[in-house]
């Protein structure tokens, strides 16, 4: 089998995997969620790529967004609220052969799971990270959730949020050995694509903020961003996300921001004016933890019998 | 060993009663205690003079002595920090009772010893008389104080120069009298000094020669000045184990190595006392098989790096204590439902809450049994000895691939810092994990294939083609889809509880300590094995019928229970947990909370098991377990 890449080279594979091969069960997101086109990005980058599905292992915590891996083919793990971070972190230590893709939502991300949302980063282990923000907790049904903006109205906090909502690019980007921060809104497809293309193409871990629209929560915060394009920042660069012809006229902010500028992006971030979308940071020098966590893997029988061997030794009487 | 020092002192006009003195009377075992304030190398001596007994064939079991601050005042009873150590002929099990023979660096330290009836009337004691000669007046009555007190309770006290003998070699002799205290406690023993000098170099190997041999100097001086002002001299013979190939380690080494001999190549910790010096073992050594240690922004991080890596076929060990494992509930009760081979160390420590850091308690096997939600049946192993910590470990990481489940290993603060000998394990390449199964996969078969007979099923690994699957701890089906409908939830349940009683089914019955049937059948779990058996010994000889069982697995628990508690006219558990005492104040029949051990085994076999147990932070004495015994065999008016 073989098939044509976008760019038109061919992949000469003796196995071609469509679509089709990395999708599994029909998703059960309600109708206009914007997690369907989150999944239909990523599945569309897992073509480009031709991963191979058996090589695929999505982990999620718990949420709406944690569906996610019942809906990709090769192997999922769909575990505890806020905990999917440090397993797909101990998949990818002894396991660099695999291809690790995380979901998971505001609520597992920045709340329940914040802890490890900070120290993820910091690993930097060879991972792509989507959260799925859509500002509140969908699956519990309309909680206050850390990006719920002030005053919108929850279940928890009937007369609107009390607090100011947490800022998930600053807090990302505070964080040291940080490599990759992108932050995309759901409903730009050829975009949603180029930038999880890119994050997943990158070597570390890639952070990506996806505004995502939840209609049956939200739709007010939803509408408001999406009537509004100048609510938006287009964040551009020769080393950010391409940005494909046609699409930057959708946009009548953009910025011209060099990727590598931590403290340009820091500055971005903060701006709370316009949500900018795009490539915030990117350094590939980072330190990765997979490298280290990963040593010792081509040892033999014999050379760890010989070193089980010394251990004892060192105790021997 | 340094000739010259060695041969001045022959040569010296030491007296006639010394030279007879110097015939070594020869005795089965002694208890010999080093007491100070912390940070004076109390325990580096007694270590050193454990490995250096165990080396020479005899029996060795140490406790550490810790003080209840990381830095207590200097010379204040609640300040003691030492270490004791019990060395014999035969193989040593437990810490014993009161000590023979301690080594103490002033005389504050010793008094909370004797609060805590470590000492008898008769008990030597080796004080540095550095106090009685201190300027600060309080202190030189502090001394003489403590010292009637002594005397009154009949603790034979030889004050000895000790810090006035250090300073002839070292200018600051806080670091370093505790290898001169090496050398005088080499002498009275007659300890291989080539052995203990080879160890002190290799205690310093990452300091300098200097260092070394200022440190060799002072335990020479300390030897010959013991040869000349100590009028003790012993001998203990080496046991049947000096002729076997063994090996000396603490309990938490012998886990650290267990995990390098299972060929499990990560442990995901945070670090938690006591368990957090098995890794510190591994971050030296683990590089030897591979192998790497993680330590993660918690204990929920830590174990789901090892199920992460579990899940992909490398399964690992999390290793942590008490608190640890209550944050860790929530995800060993995922790897119990999405059955995810894992191997969890719990090292016991004093309870609840943050309870006692550094002190010993067998309070986690209800925690650890029943603590989750829902049904989460996972093994439960529980080590009595150093040994089993070590061959637990790779026990562990076999029954967690075999069925599918996590298997938890209870060890606890007695054992992670004891150091006893055992017989060189012979590890060979069958020990270690199979390489990840990267095979195709038949498609047909689902991802939780149970097998109806026995729960168990085969797993697929990310890797294999066809075998993708969602492993989720939502209620699934054999399909590893979830499902809620009416059935998949109890068939799961079922089968995962299934291969509880499949895992059973391959279990031996206890082995009986004594007879099979008399008056009073003691029964115990984890690090108590030796008291135990010691005061079920004594109360044998004394011609009781009392006999004792001591189980290492806990879930599933060993066969034949039931069986084996008809032939006694009582059963009991012995434990280091609580439970309210039967005549205590409002304590009924009805009320009454009773030891974690005799609760399950009550539930277990329906027979009225009744339990003494403490939550003291001590480890359990064979004197006061001979009174415990005693008590009950009156009770049950037992034949004599
Ligand atoms: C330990 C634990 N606490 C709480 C929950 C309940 N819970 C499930 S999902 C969720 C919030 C989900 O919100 P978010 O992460 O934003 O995902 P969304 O559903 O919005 O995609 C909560 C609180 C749980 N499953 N586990
Ligand atoms: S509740 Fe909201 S987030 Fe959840 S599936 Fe429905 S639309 Fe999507
Ligand atoms: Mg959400």
């Amino acid at each position: 089998m073989f098939g044509l890449k976008s760019d038109w080279s061919l992949s000469a594979n003796d196995r071609y995997f469509t679509l089709d091969d990395y999708a599994r069960s029909l998703p059960r997101w309600c109708t206009g969620c914007g997690d369907l086109g989150i999944l239909a990005a990523i599945h569309r980058v897992c073509r480009e790529n031709q991963i191979l599905p058996e090589n695929m292992v999505s982990v999620s915590g718990i949420g709406c967004s944690s569906r996610l891996p019942h809906y990709m083919n090769g192997y999922g793990f769909h575990g505890l609220h806020g905990r999917a971070l440090p397993v797909a972190c101990g998949v990818k230590s002894r396991r660099p052969d695999l291809d690790i893709w995380v979901a998971t939502g505001d609520g597992d991300c920045f709340s329940i799971g914040a802890a490890h949302w900070v120290h993820a980063l910091r690993y930097n282990m060879d991972i792509t990270v989507l959260v799925f923000d859509n500002g509140i907790y969908g699956l519990t049904k309309k909680q206050t959730s850390p990006t719920t903006p002030e005053e919108y109205l929850t279940n928890t906090h009937p007369t609107g949020a009390l607090l100011p909502p947490l800022n998930p690019l600053t807090i990302s980007l505070g964080v040291s050995n940080i490599s990759f921060v992108a932050q995309m809104v759901d409903w730009n497809p050829p975009l949603l694509y180029e930038t999880i293309k890119a994050a997943h193409d990158h070597k570390g871990t890639s952070f990506v903020r996806i505004i995502q629209r939840c209609p049956v929560y939200m739709e007010a915060l939803n509408l408001e961003m999406m009537d509004d394009p100048a609510n938006l920042l287009l964040l551009r660069h020769e080393d950010g996300i391409p940005v494909p012809e046609g699409v930057d006229r959708l946009f009548e902010n953009q910025l011209e921001h060099d990727p590598s500028n931590l403290p340009a992006a820091l500055g971005i971030a903060a701006d709370k004016s316009k949500m900018p979308v795009g490539l915030l940071y990117r350094n590939d020098e980072a330190l990765c933890y997979d490298e280290l966590s990963s040593v010792g893997l081509d040892m033999t029988y014999e050379e760890k019998l010989a070193g089980v061997n010394a251990a004892l030794d060192k105790f021997s009487v | 060993m340094n000739d010259q020092l060695i041969s001045v002192q022959e040569v010296s006009s030491a007296a006639e009663d010394l030279q007879a003195r110097d015939t070594a009377e020869p005795i089965p075992e002694h208890i010999v205690e080093i007491v100070s304030d912390s940070g004076e190398g109390a325990q580096k001596c007694g270590q050193t003079f454990g490995i250096v007994s165990a080396r020479m064939g005899n029996g060795v079991w140490t406790v550490e002595i810790i003080p209840a601050e990381i830095q207590p005042p200097a010379r204040t009873p609640d300040g003691a920090s030492g270490i004791r150590i019990r060395v014999g002929e035969a193989l040593m099990t437990n810490m014993g009772n009161e000590a023979n023979l301690v080594v103490a660096f002033n005389e504050q330290v010793l008094r909370s010893r004797l609060a805590s009836s470590a000492y008898k009337a008769g008990t030597v004691v080796l004080l540095d008389n550095m106090w009685a000669s201190d300027p600060s007046e309080d202190i030189r009555t502090q001394y003489s104080e403590a010292l009637e007190e002594f005397a009154e309770f009949g603790l034979e006290v030889y004050e000895l120069p000790i810090q006035t003998e250090c300073l002839k070699v070292v200018p600051d002799p806080r670091k370093g009298k505790n290898m001169f205290v090496l050398g005088m406690l080499s002498h009275i023993y007659s300890r291989d000094t080539e052995q203990a000098l080879n160890e002190i170099a290799n205690i310093f190997s990452r300091k300098s020669e200097k260092v070394i041999s200022t440190n060799q100097d002072l335990f020479r001086a300390g030897y010959v000045f013991a040869q000349k002002n100590v009028p003790y001299h012993y001998e203990i013979s080496p046991s049947e184990l000096a002729d076997k190939s063994m090996v000396v380690m603490s309990g938490n080494q012998a886990v650290g190595l267990g995990v390098m001999a299972s060929g499990m190549e990560m442990v995901s910790m945070y670090p938690i006392t006591p368990a957090t010096s098995a890794s510190h073992y591994l971050a030296d050594d683990f590089h030897l098989t591979g192998g790497f240690v993680h330590q993660a922004e918690d204990e929920i991080a830590a174990i789901g790096f090892a199920i992460g890596a579990s899940y992909a076929g490398k399964t690992a060990c999390t290793i942590t204590s008490g608190p640890g494992i209550a944050l860790k509930t929530e995800m060993i009760s995922l790897a119990s439902m999405a059955e995810i081979p894992l191997v969890i160390v719990n090292v016991q420590r004093g309870g609840p809450s943050t309870g006692l850091p550094t002190k010993v308690e067998q309070g986690d096997l209800l925690t650890t049994m029943f603590g989750a939600p829902g049904d989460s049946p996972k093994v439960i192993i529980a080590a009595a000895t150093i040994s089993e910590c070590f061959h637990f470990v790779t026990l562990a990481r076999r029954l967690a691939e075999s069925f599918r489940i996590p298997v938890i290993v209870l060890t606890d603060a007695n054992l992670a810092t004891g150091v006893q000998p055992f017989e060189r394990p012979e590890v060979t390449t069958d020990w270690f994990a199979a390489p990840v199964d990267q095979s195709d996969w038949d498609e047909n078969v689902p991802a939780y294939d149970w097998d109806e007979e026995t729960g168990l099923s085969a797993r697929a690994i990310p890797g294999m083609r066809n075998g993708g699957y969602v492993l989720t701890g939502l209620a699934h089906n054999r399909h590893g889809k979830i499902a809620y409908d009416t059935t998949s939830n109890q068939e799961g349940s079922d089968m995962r509880s299934l291969k509880m009683a499949t895992l059973a089914g391959t279990l031996n019955r206890p082995e009986i300590h004594g007879d099979a049937d008399g008056d009073l059948l003691i029964v115990g779990w984890g690090s108590t094995l030796g008291t135990l058996e010691e005061a079920v010994d004594v109360a044998r000889e004394n011609g009781h019928k009392v006999s004792s069982i001591h189980l290492r697995f806990l879930s599933p628990m060993e066969p034949g229970l039931k069986d084996i508690f008809s032939r006694f006219k009582k059963v009991m558990t012995i434990e280091i947990n609580y439970s309210d005492a039967a005549n205590a104040p409002r304590i009924s029949e009805e009320n009454r909370r009773y030891a974690q051990l005799a609760l399950l085994l009550r539930a277990h076999t329906l027979v009225d098991v009744d339990c003494w147990s403490v939550v003291s932070g001590h480890p359990l004495q064979p004197g006061n377990i001979s009174r415990v015994i005693m008590d009950r065999v009156g009770e049950i008016g037992g034949d004599k």
